[in-house]
């Protein structure tokens, strides 16, 4: 075979594993990716509908029930709040009054069911999806009371 | 005063750092021999400046000098000895340092054992280091200073985050770190045959060693990185995605294309650009590794406080790092002589097809790491990418990776012969076919990844038999091929562990009383109760668990829910019995009414095997680098060297 031939073989080669390389990805990034959103948007409207997608906020105090191994709890990002129920073993660090996300799917009754609850591995740390949400939230009342 | 010592050693460090990366890059620049002789000894101070300074960090948590501000926020007077240790590396201005000793191991180590290299080239191999290291001791000096006092002292200190107080967190970070920072010897080497024009089969066959040493380590650190989130996290997985995994991966990545394309270059001296550009991406991954951890843009078990002056500061040291080596690189490639030809179907191909596949996975990995910051820096929106992303880009990317594993060491160099390798492979197909089809059924249902996964793991295997047969007959294979077999059959291995984990493991959420029995993977287990212990800085709830299987007592398990008494964090203590075939895995949720618990029961088949893998490629590196022919080409020049003086 002649060498730019065979030269041209290889870079097609290339090219090929790149090409199916991205469709793979475009294609997964797709059907996986979660959007983080506030409960205010939630409330709004703003979330995606018939998808999974992810809940940033603070667990509100005093909010957590247990239902054997069912808990219910509410997400607040001190303007707006959403009931939250999940099934299984809470993360370590999962406190009411700490930060925490959620990721899973809003009912039509306004209920999120989540299929996991993260939250951090460290007690002073807040994840910067709840600090935003809270962030977010603050700001149109910080400027009304200005 | 330690402290202030230690300071004082690392700023000098600094000083010698600056000296090492500019004078003999310069003398051998300017054949000004008297500049190029000075890398060694600078080499050599600059360690031990650095150890100075490492040794009164660790002095510093021994005594426990709760005046050192980092000292008290990471230890605690109740902390045992080895874990204040460790703590050293536990916190972010620790853990750069531990970089930097690293950093400053790897010269000397270059410097000691590179008597028989031309002495412009270690000029150039140390310069560079040096370079390198004036960045990073910058960054330490001006961001992130460990020695910082605080005054009035604290009464006691914060405590080590008590998922870090394991004995497998006092060895992950050292390991990982080798292997991280090692990849700089294999980019200076690269960088310093650039500058010097040798771009030859001497410059990768020196190279290779060390390229293979530093994957030794990271590949051991990312497995016991992985051990341990398994066992200590509470969640039973293995691997997680999770960004700074990513980030420790994919330098391995590229450190594994790197390794077998150096392979290339020494033997058949093609792929010399490829080989350089390889050298060039395992570091910047590494340092984009230690940035994406160290800034905090990242979120995780591993981010420690946000500062954003840190992140900018490393990010322009890798904007420098790779800007400049990619402009030498584009302005020397092009006088690279081209290597020996070979034909489409040969050795060289399939290696450079792995190779291709190799870094495009670490680019998707890259892709799906980076893409929410990206978003969110150009305020997007906030999204997060999951498991799943990886894991449909990862196997198909990889599959034609374990093929190619498997064929290549049959083929030929320069021209492979079909008819002939195709007379062993057939073997290797109808038998891994067949236990595609047959292992996953006895296991108790087929799916196409258990199926994929066990067809690779056996083509694998079986073709290494072959290979050692084919070998044999041409007398005893020096210790480098066995190196490869080996390294070969921990990627089975982990895969016939990462399959059948993947297919086959079982996973219960329990609410239980003592007395309540569950079954999960054929064993059943029997919650007796729960008691209170006391450990040295925390308190924990106890369980005891009977296992059985088959009528048959195998265990009794003692999971812990602790509560760490200075930071009043909770942690989750997994208790599992370990077998070759399978682990049973038990951990404590939260205590609900009366005397019931939430339990998490798992039964992992074959999880072990991931580890053992690891723990194979690492033997198997090892082998690599113990061959003889390394030693014997250090030492004939050596020797020649002797004969002529005689």
């Amino acid at each position: 075979m002649k060498k730019w031939k065979k030269r041209g073989a290889i870079v097609a080669g290339g090219v090929a594993v790149v090409g199916v390389a991205a469709a793979l990805v475009l294609n997964a990034l797709n059907s996986n990716i979660a959007l983080y959103v506030t409960p205010s948007d939630v409330v709004a409207g703003k979330a995606p509908h018939g998808q999974a997608f992810r809940i940033g906020g603070m667990v509100k105090d005093g909010s957590l029930k247990r239902d054997n191994l069912t808990v219910h709890f509410v997400v607040t990002d001190l303007a707006k709040e959403i009931p939250v129920s999940y099934t299984g073993i809470l993360p370590d660090l999962f406190k009411e009054g700490k930060g925490a996300v959620v990721q899973g799917r809003l009912g039509p009754d306004g209920n999120f069911t989540a299929s996991e609850v993260l939250a951090k591995h460290d007690e002073n740390y807040m994840p910067p999806a709840a600090q935003d949400a809270l962030d977010k939230a603050k700001k149109p009342q910080g400027v009304a009371a200005q | 005063m330690i402290a202030e010592l230690g300071h004082f050693a690392l700023i000098l460090a600094l000083c010698v750092a600056a000296l090492l990366g500019t004078l003999p890059l310069l003398g051998a620049h300017y054949h000004r021999r008297e500049w190029v002789v000075l890398a060694r000894p600078a080499a050599q101070v600059f360690f031990l400046l650095v150890a100075a300074s490492f040794v009164a960090l660790a002095w510093s948590f021994y005594v426990n000098d709760f005046s050192v501000t980092y000292v008290a926020e990471h230890s605690n007077s109740l902390l045992p000895t080895m874990y204040r240790l460790a703590a050293v590396w536990g916190g972010h201005e620790g853990s750069l340092l531990l970089w930097i000793f690293m950093l400053a191991g790897w010269t000397v180590a270059v410097a000691q054992l590179s008597h028989t290299l031309d002495e412009t080239m270690v000029a150039r191999v140390l310069g560079v280091l040096g370079l390198v290291a004036t960045g990073l001791l910058l960054f330490v000096l001006l961001t992130s200073n460990p020695f910082g006092r605080m005054l009035p002292a604290a009464e006691n200190g914060r405590d080590l985050n008590p998922l870090l107080q394991d004995p497998g967190l006092v060895f992950h970070p050292p390991m990982l770190y080798m292997g991280y920072v090692g990849f700089s010897v294999a980019f200076a080497f690269a960088i310093a045959a650039l500058l010097s024009g040798r771009l030859d089969a001497a410059w990768a066959r020196w190279s290779r060693p060390w390229t293979t040493t530093a994957w030794i380590f990271l590949t051991l650190g990312i497995g016991l990185g992985s051990w341990w989130a398994y066992y200590e996290l509470g969640w039973g997985g293995w691997w997680f995605w999770d960004p700074v995994e990513n980030a420790s991966f994919m330098p391995w990545l590229i450190g594994t294309a790197l390794i077998h394309s150096l392979a290339v270059t020494e033997k058949r001296g093609s792929f010399k650009s490829w080989t350089v550009l390889l050298a060039i991406g395992a570091f910047s991954l590494s340092l984009l590794g230690t940035f994406l951890v160290r800034s905090g843009v990242l979120t995780s078990v591993h981010a420690f406080a946000t500062d954003p002056r840190r992140g900018i500061f490393i990010l322009v040291l890798l904007a420098l790092v790779i800007g400049s080596s990619l402009t030498l690189y584009a302005w020397r490639a092009p006088k690279v002589a081209l290597g020996g030809s070979f034909a489409l179907l040969s050795r060289e191909t399939m290696l450079l097809i792995g190779n291709v596949l190799l870094v495009v996975a670490a680019g998707s990995v890259l892709l799906g790491t980076l893409y929410p910051l990206i978003v969110d820096a150009l305020s997007l929106g906030k999204i997060s990418v999951g498991p799943p992303y990886f894991n449909t880009v990862f196997v198909p990317l990889m599959a034609p990776v374990l093929f190619l594993m498997a064929a290549a060491p049959l083929a030929r160099w320069k021209h492979a012969d079909v008819k002939q390798m195709a007379r062993g492979l057939w073997i290797a197909a109808v038998l891994a076919v067949g236990a595609a089809i047959a292992i996953p059924l006895a296991m108790g249902g087929w799916t196409v990844l258990t199926g994929l996964g066990t067809m690779l793991a056996i083509w694998v295997g079986t073709s290494m038999g072959l290979q050692i047969a084919k070998r044999l007959k041409s007398g005893i294979p020096p210790l480098s091929f066995w190196g490869m077999q080996l390294g070969h059959l921990g990627i089975a291995v982990f895969v016939v562990g990462v399959t059948l984990v993947g297919g086959f493991q079982e996973e219960k959420d329990v609410r239980m009383e003592p007395g309540d029995t569950v079954l999960v993977g054929g064993h059943e287990f029997k919650f007796m109760g729960v008691t209170q212990v006391q450990g040295p800085n925390y308190s924990a709830a106890r369980g005891q668990f009977e296992v059985t299987q088959g009528g048959r007592r195998s265990s009794t398990l003692y999971p812990e829910k602790r509560n760490y008494v200075s930071s009043s964090m909770p942690m989750t203590e997994a208790a599992i019995d370990a077998g070759l075939t399978r682990d049973v895995y038990v951990s404590l949720g939260e205590p609900l009414e009366g005397q019931a618990w939430a339990v998490r029961v798992y039964f992992k088949p074959f999880v072990d095997w991931i580890w053992g893998g690891c723990l194979l490629m690492a033997l198997g590196g090892l082998c690599a680098v113990s061959d003889r022919r390394y030693r014997l080409r250090m030492r004939a020049p050596a020797a020649a060297l002797q004969g002529a003086t005689t």
